[in-house]
């Protein structure tokens, strides 16, 4: 039986190729994939027959039969004789079997090109020798780059109609060559073709002596096209709970990449619950291991809280969980991508709101300049910060296209709007995973006795904030509260050492403040922050890192004059004589709170005063009792 | 027997289209035609919620014209399965008296398989249901996608699809739209009869060759299954030597002469084969471009 399996297209155990093929219509890429089905004996009898009838009505070949019209599948192509979407083919050499996205390459069809990348491991690019390296070559070399392909193939069409130079051919390879080594191909391929008459299609053409590689198809059946999936860390998004009865609760999904094997420890990457893999049950038995590639269900150790859209790692390699990151953004809607705009994100198996918080650039694809934008329309290319409502699991597309890839989607006609590949994750959210936790704030709090909060003085250097907030401390200890004191002079020795105080510098050194801040809340204390925080935005960052009632902003009123008549530790009489520059008050700005929840107005009172209203106001906002 | 790398990644591929559907939808329904596609996505579908069964039913329009041996099977399928099967047949075309025969094979096809199945679809309010078509069957196939969008009215516009990038199927429709999805989109008729060799998946026997009795009729060889399809003045009943390569009505699917009786048998023709799969399907060739108009109106 074997035998005579193996005689016919039967491609055995060979990684299937999956490739795509760009070009216009008169680079004769029709034709071309035309050729290959008929050549590898794809074509049927009645097919053919149908073809001859097609070829006398449309044809372009005169009496020969156009192999194009086996291809151009839809009427309207037939009619306007040009690929308006991708089409799907499918042939097999008893060394490979193929499915090849045939796509359109004018420009108003990027994103159907792009579309057939996206799926594919290796392109065809068309060149016609007549015409050599074209705008649309750089265009469809640039959108397989940034698809992820990484094997091209160069075919240099119609060699026929220049005699079968050489000298052509080879200028045209070192004009392709010139531009598409930067776009990181692992390997380009250039071979010269005639599509119409099969010369290095699939048979060795006895017109160009001067050429020895391989044909198209020698080569499409020996491309090595392992990306090495299987050795890199797990990633496995769960698709969908599997619960027949209450003794099994199994999660089904396919792994993107990586192995998984029972008794590893596993993690959820977005909550960091962590759990052992006890079976990997399959409706062929359990497996001893599990592949990239492969549909399994996974059973864990623990009752852990997984759900469709997790993806699970293991628990030393785990996937950046961000809530920004920067991407490119392919446009595939005729409404416009707005920044700003709230759209349903696919990532993985998940489904989250997203927005593109800044597009950085557009890239214009045929020169591959980029171009300040406001907005992306149909088929235009942008690098764009996006923001999504929650974190996400994702690694960058360049390491795993399956969780560096996703969707946007129009919240109100569900038309799939974007396409957008991860380049990093943003804001230092990368690699910091989320432990989770067995006693929380809520836990800390009751042993506590009281509630936490964040209590931030700001106000001029000098105003009293420091000598208030520390005479609020002793008070508030002396009530039994856990409290801790984080003060700008002290944090700038250890923490923040390494800023000093231009504008970016105060809104770093702020946010790091929050973040230290925010923990100590989560630990169950009544923080004081004493920071002269001059900026708005950045107080409102930190507002907004906590919960509304965990934020109390006391605004420590003292007027500048005042301020610099006190001067204790002499720093107003440095920075007038220019010796401290980006002063606050003297050369840099304070914006003044518009809503602090206390207003301490120093020339009202003393110290123990005002530490004393602070002090009624938090038992008021039942912070403390 | 193990399955060949090539094989394996479709089977994993398609499961992991199916347990999409599951989770993503409401209500869906997979379309259970009897053949031999039919056959592989049912199994595959016992694979991808393996140890749950399937969380949707199957349903298979009748026209009331299969071949008996298909309905045999069908019932014989749903048992061992143990999965819901819906049947349904378009009560207005039976009380119209449409059939193959007398009506013509394209108001038939129109109105017991096109209309029957919007209707069942509307009946029973399913949001996504699952075919077995496969992209290598028809230039217009070629172009579908896995998950395909239909308008209000089960309309499909092949100028207006979703672009469909990596995995990341968009699942998201409106109230009264729907999406057909086919799990075997890049499997091809070999790949189907290896897996179905591979899994040991049963099939209906007119598949096999076996001597039955055929006419030739327009130049293809029809089976009568019963006696609903009268002699032609001239024509002459004889027992040949025929299989199936596609099943459909019975007086619209054609017969070929073949010896192939077995799985390997039917692996070693096909691979030697020179004509196509739908060829014997008449519905076909009613037109140019005819299964694309088919399409839109709402065929599978």
């Amino acid at each position: 039986m074997a035998s005579n399996i193996e005689a016919g297209p039967n491609p055995g155990d060979a990684t299937p190729l999956r490739f795509l093929t760009c070009g216009s219509v008169d680079d004769g890429k029709s034709t071309l994939i035309g050729r290959l089905l008929y050549d590898t004996k794809l074509i049927m009898e009645d097919q053919l027959i149908t073809l001859e009838r097609d070829s006398r009505k449309h044809g372009t070949t005169g009496d020969d039969i156009d192999l194009a019209l086996l291809v151009d599948g839809l009427e309207a192509e037939r009619e306007q004789g040009i690929t308006i979407d991708v089409a799907y083919r499918f042939f097999a050499t008893p060394r490979r079997s193929f499915i090849v996205a045939d796509t359109p390459g004018h420009e108003q069809y990027t994103r159907n090109m792009a579309t057939g990348a996206s799926n594919s491991d290796a392109a065809v690019i068309l060149i016609d020798a007549r015409k050599g390296v074209l705008t649309q070559t750089r265009r469809h070399s640039y959108i397989c780059s940034l698809l992820g392909i990484r094997h091209v193939i160069v075919a240099v069409n119609k060699i026929d109609l220049v005699n079968y130079s050489g000298e052509r051919f080879h200028h045209i390879v070192g004009d392709y060559l010139g531009f598409a080594q930067a776009l990181g191909f692992t390997s380009i391929t250039t071979i010269p073709v005639s599509a119409r008459f099969g010369d290095n299609v699939t048979t060795s053409s006895d017109n160009m002596c001067w050429y020895d590689g391989p044909t198209l198809l020698e080569q499409l059946e020996s491309l090595d096209i392992e990306q090495g999936l299987d050795e890199k860390p797990l990633r496995f998004p769960v698709q969908w709970v599997n619960r027949p009865n209450l003794d099994f609760r199994g999660f089904s999904g396919t792994l993107a990449s990586g192995t998984v094997r029972p008794g590893d420890r596993v993690v959820v990457a977005s909550s960091g619950k962590e759990s052992t893999v006890t079976r990997i049950v399959t409706a062929d038995g359990d497996l001893p291991e599990a592949r990239s590639g492969d549909a399994v269900t996974l059973t864990f150790a623990d009752e852990v809280d997984v759900a469709r859209g997790d993806v699970i790692a293991l628990s030393d390699s785990r996937p950046d969980v961000v809530d920004q990151f920067a991407a490119h953004v392919l446009w595939m809607a005729e409404d416009e991508m707005l920044p700003g705009r709230s759209y349903l994100m696919r990532i993985g198996t998940k489904y989250v709101p997203a927005r593109v918080t800044t597009l950085k650039h557009k890239v214009d694809i045929n020169t591959l300049e980029h171009m300040a934008a406001k907005t992306l329309s149909l088929n235009e290319i942008g690098l764009c910060n996006l923001s999504t409502s929650v974190p996400v699991a994702l690694d960058p597309y360049a390491d795993n296209r399956a969780t560096g890839s996703f969707i946007l989607v129009d919240r109100f006609t569900n038309a799939t709007a974007g396409a957008g590949m991860i380049t990093f994750g943003l804001r230092r959210a990368t690699n910091i995973h989320r432990q989770s936790v067995l006693v929380d704030k809520a836990s800390r709090q009751r042993m506590n006795g009281h509630r936490p909060a964040i209590l931030w003085f700001t106000g001029l250097s000098g105003s009293g904030k420091s000598t208030i907030a520390s005479i609020l401390e002793r008070e508030l200890h002396a009530r039994g509260a856990h409290t801790y004191m984080l003060d700008g002079d002290n944090v700038r020795h250890g923490l923040n050492r390494d800023l000093g105080f231009t504008d970016a510098d105060r809104v770093e050194n702020v946010r790091r403040v929050g973040e230290v801040a925010k923990l100590f809340v989560d630990a169950g204390m009544v923080v004081l922050c004493s920071f002269i925080s001059p900026f708005r935005a950045e107080r409102q960052m930190v507002r907004e890192l906590v919960d509304s009632d965990e934020f109390v902003e006391i605004f420590i009123d003292t007027p500048l004059e005042e301020c610099m008549r006190r001067d204790p530790k002499g720093l107003y009489a440095r920075a007038k004589e220019g010796k401290i520059k980006n002063f606050t008050g003297i050369d840099s700005p304070y914006e003044v709170p518009e809503h602090a929840e206390i207003v301490v107005d120093t020339r009202l009172g003393n110290a123990e005063a005002a530490a004393q209203r602070i002090l009624e106001s938090l038992a008021d906002r039942r912070i403390i009792s | 027997m193990t399955l060949t790398l090539n094989l394996k990644r479709l089977e994993a591929e398609s499961i992991g289209i199916i347990r999409e559907v599951a989770a993503e939808f409401r209500n869906p329904v997979m379309l259970y035609s009897i053949g031999k596609d039919s056959g592989v996505m049912l199994h595959l579908a016992m694979k991808a919620f393996y140890p749950s069964k399937p969380p949707f039913p199957l349903l298979h329009v009748d026209t009331k014209w299969k071949f008996n041996a298909m309905i045999r099977h069908r019932d014989q399928i749903a048992e061992r399965y143990g999965v819901k099967l819906l049947v349904y047949t378009n009560p207005e075309g039976v009380a119209r008296g449409i059939n193959p025969i007398a009506s013509g094979s394209q108001l038939h096809t129109q109105v017991m398989k096109t209309e029957a199945l919007k209707q069942a679809l509307d009946q029973w309010d399913f949001d996504a249901a699952f075919g077995g078509a496969r992209r290598d069957e028809e230039k217009s196939r070629a172009k579908e996608r896995v998950f395909s969008f239909r308008s209000a009215g089960h309309v499909w516009d092949p100028r207006n699809q979703r672009p469909e990038l990596w995995q990341l199927f968009n699942t998201k429709i409106s109230k009264g739209e729907t999406i057909r999805v086919f799990p075997l989109s890049n499997w091809t008729e070999l790949d189907i009869w290896q897996y179905t060799r591979a899994e040991s998946i049963p099939v209906v026997p007119l598949y096999f060759a076996a001597p039955r009795p055929v006419v030739k009729r327009d130049g293809v060889l029809i089976m009568r299954d019963d006696d609903r399809m009268p002699l032609l003045p001239g024509e002459v009943e004889e027992t040949r030597m025929v299989r199936f390569r596609s099943l459909g009505c019975y007086p619209l699917s054609a017969a070929i002469e073949s010896n192939a009786a077995t799985l390997d048998d039917i692996i070693d023709e096909m691979i030697t084969s020179r004509t196509s799969e739908r060829s014997g399907r008449l519905i076909d060739s009613d037109e140019l471009a005819s299964m694309e108009k088919k399409k839109r109106e709402g065929y599978f």
